[in-house]
């Protein structure tokens, strides 16, 4: 039976800006929706409306009609829905309240004025059911993000809501904790039959767990279907669904697993062999790099060589050592041990550590994980003056057409990327570093990163880019670095490395097994 | 009285050191201030918990040093003229005559660095009561034990306990990434150029942390009809003006005795009626709420008794309270007391239940492993 009905909600934000269309949307009990759609489409704003956190929160003007087990809700704020409508926001530790996982736990239904007796047996049940027993004294803002991601959905479900809605759970994760996160959210759905809304770009990693998807198309439209259904005519999808279009497979794999079984009647021509690697032309040379935080050794003996053309992607799981190794080799983070030069080692290396912001700046370009950060002015044109000579063509460069007059904030996830990125290039290092820029990017977005990051390199660049997205690091990345506690384990080309590590191997190699790395190689074998 | 072990009520940790730090201010014979430090620190090492807040005791001893210190300073900088047995000829500095009455540095007398010293332990030692209750009680758990009607007010402050951290974080990290580009460098400027993204990340993370609440049931309105949150109102505002009036009266001598501790007795007797409305029509609940036994009572009882002695040594043996900076220090058997007294808060206490971290998972799995080094090992 439907459990949650929206009908002819229409959205406005100021300047009119129309977000969402006379949206009808259905979810019946027990049922995994995904939404789904390009960033800035209007994904949040939906779920906001469900919650009642939109407009609220976010200011605009909302028509229609909300309808909870055919009650009205559109009036209640959020707090008055919180026994039935639990929500999950991207960044979990910005909502924790208190500061053990257990109070966490506790902390909803203390709102709502359970008995104490109730709330006692609810929270051991939710950190059972979770997994998280082990973490209940711990302080919240010490756990690992997946755990915090646990807790944080834990101190919703705990208020027992009939609907559980999330924005983009994974979005901070590594693989292995996303899939954590996915999997106790599978669990919950068949097990509790707890119905969940749950908004996600990254499609490769949920749409084989969604009953139905509502794909949000631009223009406030959503349609809603079969995930198969709606996947075979949807402008962008995960490799996995190119892969069956452009195999011609029906129905439309949507698992690593129905695509296994689906590539059996393939036949495909031998894979083309790679180009033969260059010659190395070390621009940054790392050797024995030891960091220490506090008593703890953030990183252990790293050698890293990042050489002119080429793409290198940072790997590891959250707290790895990712950002620690990134702000060390641009100089500004200390180290204990070891050594970093940027030139030719020998003859001209220079070693940034040694230098003023400014050295560093020409010398080794680094994208902070929040690209904002780097912002402050109240126009595109602003920032660019501020950034120097050159800034604005670079940016022109990268993402062309950006409107001189438009506030940083108001850009798109993309294209506030690209401002920083232009920002940092203005210097004109020839090492440039990224830490997580894929963050937040959707399909497209995440293509044109990997363009920006070719040209880069065929500009005689060295790039590192750290990222969890296995999908990414498959189409830009020409040599990978795996961390796990500071150390190096495994580096090398990437084919090679992610026929080590399954865990980092995308979906075209999980289905057609090594040396299968990218769909258009697939094509072009067929 | 064995029991097992288990965090008291926060209250009742607060109650014990105001009981010390009332004895302490009460005298300033050095022996006894040492002694009541002392006993302060005992019952602090014995009975706080492991958490992070419970490690803050150590900078609260230094806090004390630092009056100490402070306060000799001051009297060997200010204290000339001090009548008594000079230790240290220092020159005095002549001050023009509009800061009449101030003399600096000039001869230091024995005298005037005791009078400091003794000063400065009787600050020293109510700092570290002080400190000693924020060691023993978790600050947060004696936010979330005000009474429900105050709730909103308690979770505000617990919100800006746990924000005052990650504002810091967000000043360096904004720090850091303002390093990677070229930009303004004028002294406003650059405030700007730091300030902006630091303001804008704190107000985004604001707004998320409402939303959070806010989804999470935060301020959900109880089941109280309008003519009972107009009768709630009423009485919170004027048990407030009652307050008001009656302090007033207090401080004000020539206003009617009826309007002074009368009227304050009243207004606080208003408001509490008020707040106890409130708190009845709230429909919240306490998880695991601290629990009011008889080790609480007992430890408030120490506190108390600590302080009563104390007030009658400071009445009735007021050599002994007041000592003396000319002669030895003495000490009777009331104020040993007094000061031993506080150690009973052991005695009537559990221990504190200890908290085993749990060890990180050890997530080495990927390390590759050296069987040859282990074979080698094995021979």
């Amino acid at each position: 039976m439907t459990l949650l009905e929206l009908r002819g909600i229409t959205l406005d934000y100021p300047d009119d800006v129309r977000v969402l269309d006379a949206v009808d949307l259905d979810l019946d009990e027990g049922e995994l929706m995904v939404v789904s759609g390009p960033t800035g489409v209007g994904k949040s704003s939906l779920l906001g409306v469900v919650t009642g956190l939109v407009p609220r929160f976010s200011g605009g003007t909302l028509r229609g009609d909300v309808r909870l087990d055919g009650e009205s809700i559109v009036v209640l704020p959020p707090r008055e829905r919180a026994h039935a409508i639990g929500y999950v926001g991207q960044d979990p530790a910005a909502g924790f309240v208190t500061d053990t996982a257990e109070d966490e736990l506790a902390y909803g239904m203390e709102q709502l004025g359970l008995p104490p007796a109730t709330m006692r047996r609810r929270v051991e049940e939710t950190l059972d059911l979770l997994g998280v027993a082990d973490l209940r004294r711990r302080d919240l803002h010490t756990l690992s993000g997946g755990e915090q991601q646990r807790i944080a959905i834990g101190s919703v479900l705990t208020m027992h809501p009939r609907l559980l809605v999330l924005d983009e759970p994974t979005s901070a994760l590594d693989p292995t904790a996303a899939e954590d996160v996915l999997a106790t959210l599978t669990r919950l759905v068949h097990d509790l039959g707890v119905s969940v809304l749950l908004a996600e770009h990254r499609l490769e990693r949920v749409v084989p767990f969604a009953d139905r998807m509502a794909l949000l198309t631009g223009g406030g439209r959503v349609e809603t279907g079969d995930p198969a259904d709606l996947l075979a005519r949807s402008p962008v999808v995960p490799p996995l669904v190119e892969l069956g279009r452009a195999a011609g497979w029906t129905p439309l794999p949507l698992s690593v697993r129905e695509a296994r079984r689906a590539a059996r009647r393939l036949t495909l021509a031998p894979p083309p062999a790679d180009p033969p690697a260059p010659a190395p032309a070390p621009l940054l040379t790392a050797t024995g790099v030891g960091v220490t935080h506090g008593p703890v050794v953030a990183l252990r003996e790293v050698d890293v060589t990042l050489d002119a053309g080429r793409v290198t992607a940072l790997m590891g799981r959250n707290g790895s050592g990712k950002s620690t190794l990134l702000w060390t080799l641009q100089g500004t983070r200390k180290r204990r041990t070891g050594r970093v030069e940027v030139g030719r080692p020998g003859a001209d290396g220079r070693d940034p550590a040694a230098l003023d912001p400014a050295g560093r700046r020409a010398l080794v370009g680094l994208l902070p994980q929040t690209a904002g950060d780097l912002l402050y002015l109240e126009t595109v044109a602003q920032e660019c003056e501020a950034g120097g000579a050159g800034t604005r063509a670079l940016l022109e460069r990268l993402v062309p057409g950006i409107d001189d007059d438009a506030h940083p904030r108001d850009l798109s996830e993309g294209q506030r990327l690209a401002l920083a990125l232009a920002l940092v290039l203005a210097a004109r290092p020839r090492v440039v570093l990224l830490d997580e820029p894929t963050r937040g990017l959707d399909y497209t977005a995440k293509a044109a990163l990997a363009r920006i990051l070719r040209e880069l390199a065929v500009d005689g660049h060295a790039v590192l880019v750290a990222t969890h997205d296995v999908e990414f690091v498959a189409t830009a990345a020409d040599d990978v670095v795996v961390l796990a506690e500071g150390e190096v384990v495994s580096a090398g080309p990437t084919r090679r490395v992610v026929l080590e590590s399954p865990a980092f191997a995308p979906q075209v190699t999980k289905v057609l097994g090594p040396p299968w790395l990218r769909v258009d190689e697939v094509v072009a074998a067929l | 009285m064995r029991t097992l072990p288990r965090d008291l009520h926060p209250v009742a940790w607060w109650l014990w050191a105001i009981g010390l730090a009332t004895a302490t201010s009460l005298t300033t014979n050095p022996l006894v201030l040492l002694l009541l430090v002392g006993v302060v620190g005992v019952v602090v090492t014995l009975r706080r918990t492991d958490h992070p807040w419970a490690r803050s005791f150590r900078f609260y001893v230094w806090l004390g040093v630092a009056a100490v210190v402070l306060r000799v300073l001051w009297r060997v900088l200010l204290g000339g003229g001090y009548p008594g047995t000079v230790v240290l000829d220092l020159p005095e500095v002549p001050l023009p005559d509009w800061v009449l009455g101030i003399s600096l540095l000039g001869p230091v007398t024995r005298e005037a660095l005791l009078a400091g010293l003794y000063d400065g332990l009787r600050l020293a030692a109510i700092v570290i009561c002080v400190g000693a209750a924020n060691s023993l009680a978790n600050p947060k758990r004696l936010l979330r034990s005000l009474p429900p009607a105050l709730y909103e007010l308690g979770t505000a402050l617990v919100v800006a306990v746990t924000v005052l951290p990650q504002f810091t974080q967000s000043i360096r990290r904004v720090r850091a990434a303002q390093a990677l580009r070229a930009g303004e460098t004028g002294r406003v400027r650059r405030l700007r150029r730091f300030l902006v993204p630091v303001l804008e990340d704190t107000f985004e993370r604001s707004l998320a942390l409402a939303a959070g609440m806010d989804t999470r049931g935060y301020g959900r309105s109880g089941d109280a009809g309008r003519v009972e949150r107009r009768v709630t109102g009423g009485l919170m505002i004027a048990g407030l003006c009652g307050v008001v009036v009656g302090v007033y009266a207090l401080l004000d001598q020539t206003a009617p005795r009826l309007l002074a501790a009368p009227m304050l007795l009243l207004g606080v007797l208003v408001a509490a009626a008020g707040l106890l409305n409130a708190g009845r029509r709230v429909g919240r609940t306490r998880y695991r709420p601290d629990r009011w036994r008889a080790p609480e009572l007992a430890v408030v009882g120490v506190g108390l008794a600590v302080a009563v002695v104390g007030w009658w040594v400071n009445r009735h043996q007021v050599p002994i309270a007041y000592p003396d900076v000319t002669v030895a220090p003495e000490v009777s058997l009331a104020a040993l007391a007094a000061a031993m007294l506080g150690l009973l808060a052991v005695v009537v206490t559990p221990p504190p239940s200890s908290v085993a971290p749990a060890p990180r998972e050890p997530a080495r799995a990927q390390r590759p492993e050296r069987p040859e080094r282990e074979v080698e090992a094995a021979r």
